[in-house]
């Protein structure tokens, strides 16, 4: 790996405390503490306009904070450890005329990797992926999809130890989203640091030991995504037979009658006592489930019902397009 | 900093092939070839023009003998000093109105000389009057003279030098240098305005400034546009010798610069480097600041006419060395590499081309890191709180 021996593995590969980003009145990134730990894949999730790309530009030197600090790959000049990140931009940008190989090797070239090792590696890489019959055209007759994986090739050809993909879902359709997962987790083993931003819950639940959530420009939570769903407590659905009798006593107070059933989080107690006063009262139990919450449910407990719903109508609208 | 100039580099190379390697660069290389190819035939049609029908011939409406006289004596003048530099007398009919002969278009006097030899009457536009008065009193006199006009011998003492005829030709040398490098300069740095607008249409800035210092982007550019004007001096120059040798002939030469031939080549292509770099430099921050190319098209007047001011500043100076504004020229960055060129004809002198061209290279780092500077605070919304220059914090552990 490129520059693997400039810098000693550090324990965060990318570490943040108090960043403050301002655009005129506004501010993006309102006192953000992050720690992305070393070989991890790292989710930023929140609706658009969260902060999350002004995050990551924040983190990765494009822009300087207004205040507090960040490291990057124990580094506080991130752009000095450029030859071991990799940064695939929200906004997808290549030059229309460079041929497909090319560009993957000068994206290489500016992260240091020598331009007859990149277009090499640029070739076998589009092989691979059964584009090596795109590899001589130029990106302007790609489509776009095709063109969105020769950027993201282009993020990763020069080996980094850290790569940073914004949105990298953005715009693919169902199996190029399936073959981005697959290549992200192969970097994971690899040993590659990845740290993503989505709006998407279910990318973040399938891919991310950590996750951030990420909401009007502050971290309202940063964990694994098992201590975000143990925010919440498992959620019992009860049908019984009978309507009412003195077992009802031992429902907790908040319990919901919703379409025949009852509803409650599970008591601290745990569920046994229930048990225990449904069988004594003959209550019939027609079916009774515990489930575990999803990252959404999680989600909308930590950031609120309206940025969860604007995150739905996010996607929608992506779509749609 | 090596890491800077090997990034600088790609983004150079990158630069480089986009544009060589392209139909439309066949039109750069030959498109100056087409307007010096109209300009040498429509020269050589005014210098046709000029010496046939632009010098300004008089009307004679006098008896034929003192016609004769004048017209003898204007041919006896003409043989001395050169038809050029005495005015043509053409012979008008006699006796008639001086004013009726003016007034024909078919004629064609700038005016008429009427009366007798002894006692001219010079008829015409005051201007004309004026302008022309002085010819005709020289030739009357010497018809006054007739066969008794003296004919004096010279003694030809040739000398390979003067001190006035090598100031003066060092000076053209000087002046031709300036022209040549400020064409040059306005022709291809403007070029450099619409740089960054390409990435920052399609997005490739983002991939740029993830990567690598924007000073390096900055000066990739330059570098890349810098090596593109290269080739097409060195083409068009190719081609300039090819045409000079064919129309010139083999004995044509410009006078010799005081530096030397060798030494005032290498210090022409210094200073074109240095001039396209200070003001590609500060085309590329003002160009970097227009988010499209409609605003990049607006910018491009302002922007030539402060070459234009540049450029008569340099001009001006040249032709007074030493002195107060000659020095100006050469210490004010932008006009320094014109007035440096000039001097580099008229004195030998090398120190001050050394610090001269150190000097350039100073403004050029400092107003590429103030179009950076500019660039990521008004473009990439960075750097409120960060200094223009900073101090290098040391290397991570």
């Amino acid at each position: 790996m490129i520059g693997d021996t400039l810098t000693p593995q550090t324990a965060y590969a990318v570490e943040a405390h108090g960043l403050v980003k301002t655009f005129g009145d506004f501010r993006a990134v309102n006192g953000i503490d992050i720690a992305v730990p070393t070989g991890t894949i790292y989710g930023v999730l929140g609706p658009n306009g969260a902060g999350k790309t002004t995050l990551l530009r924040t983190l990765l030197g494009i822009v300087d904070p207004d205040e507090g600090h960040r490291t990057l790959l124990g580094d506080p000049q991130p752009l000095r450890q450029s030859r071991l990140v990799g940064y695939l931009p929200e906004e997808r940008g290549l030059y229309p005329s460079m041929k497909a190989y090319d560009a993957i090797a000068f994206m290489g070239a500016l992260r240091g990797l020598p331009l007859k090792i990149g277009r090499a590696r640029a070739r076998a890489m589009l092989e691979a992926h059964g584009l090596g019959a795109s590899a001589d055209k130029p990106i302007r007759q790609l489509s776009k999809g095709m063109a969105q994986t020769v950027q993201l090739f282009g993020t990763i050809v020069h080996e980094p130890r850290l790569i940073v993909l914004d949105e990298p879902f953005s715009g693919l359709d169902a199996i190029n989203q399936g073959k981005l997962e697959a290549l992200i987790r192969e970097q994971a083993r690899a040993g590659v640091t990845v740290l993503f931003s989505t709006h998407v819950i279910a990318h973040a639940e399938r891919l991310c030991e950590r996750i951030a959530i990420v909401a009007g420009g502050r971290i309202r939570f940063e964990g694994s995504v098992a201590k975000a769903r143990d925010r919440l407590r498992p959620q019992v659905t009860l049908r019984t037979r009978s309507s009412d009798g003195p077992w009802r006593r031992a429902l907790p107070g908040e319990t919901l009658a919703q379409d025949g059933a009852w509803h409650f989080a599970l008591p601290d107690g745990g569920i046994e006592p229930l048990l225990r006063a449904l069988l004594d009262a003959d209550a019939g139990i027609e079916s009774l489930s515990i489930e575990r919450p999803g990252l959404h449910d999680a989600f909308v407990a930590i950031a609120g019902e309206a940025v969860a719903r604007q995150m739905e109508e996010d996607r929608a609208r992506e779509d749609a397009a | 900093m090596k890491d800077m100039m090997r990034s600088a580099m790609v983004v150079a190379r990158r630069d480089f092939s986009a544009v060589i390697f392209t139909r439309t660069f066949l039109f750069f290389l030959l498109g100056p070839l087409l307007p010096i190819l109209i300009g040498m035939a429509f020269g050589g049609l005014s210098e046709k023009i000029s010496n046939d029908s632009l010098r300004p011939a008089m009307g004679l409406s006098m008896p034929p003998a003192q016609a004769a006289r004048m017209l003898d004596a204007r041919e006896a003048i003409a043989r001395r000093i050169g038809a050029d530099h005495i005015s043509a007398l053409k012979a008008a009919p006699w006796p008639a109105d001086p004013q009726q002969l003016l007034a024909r278009s078919d004629a064609g006097y700038a005016a008429v000389v009427s009366g007798s030899v002894d006692r001219l009457v010079l008829t015409g536009q005051r201007a004309d009057i004026a302008r022309l008065e002085g010819d005709v009193r020289l030739i009357a006199s010497a018809a006054e003279m007739r066969a008794t006009l003296p004919e004096v011998r010279v003694e030809r003492n040739p000398v390979a030098l003067s001190a006035s005829g090598q100031a003066q030709a060092r000076l053209t040398t000087g002046r031709a240098a300036q022209i040549l490098m400020f064409l040059l300069t306005m022709l291809l740095a403007g070029m450099v305005l619409s740089n960054m607008v390409e990435e920052k249409n399609n997005k490739v800035i983002e991939i740029l400034a993830a990567a690598v210092p924007i000073d390096a982007v900055f000066l990739g550019k330059l570098v890349a546009m810098l090596s593109m004007s290269f080739i097409g001096i060195f083409f068009w120059a190719v081609c300039a010798l090819a045409g000079m040798g064919l129309l010139a002939g083999p004995g044509f030469a410009l006078p010799t610069p005081a530096v030397g031939w060798p030494v005032f080549l290498l210090l022409a292509l210094l200073y074109f480097a240095m001039a396209y770099c200070l003001l590609g430099s500060l085309f590329l921050g003002i160009g970097a600041q227009a988010a499209t190319v409609r605003e990049v098209q607006t910018l491009n007047m302002p922007v030539t006419m402060g070459q234009m001011v540049v450029f008569f500043f340099a001009t001006y100076a040249v032709d007074h060395m030493g002195s107060a504004p000659e020095i100006a020229a050469a210490v004010f960055p932008l006009s320094s590499p014109f007035a440096m060129i000039a001097r580099a004809a008229q004195d030998a002198a090398l120190w001050p081309h050394v610090l001269a061209l150190a000097w350039q290279a100073l403004w050029v780092a400092l107003i590429i890191r103030m179009g950076v500077w500019l660039f990521r605070r008004h473009v990439l919304h960075s750097g409120t709180k960060r200094p223009l220059f900073r101090r290098r914090s040391p290397p991570a552990s």
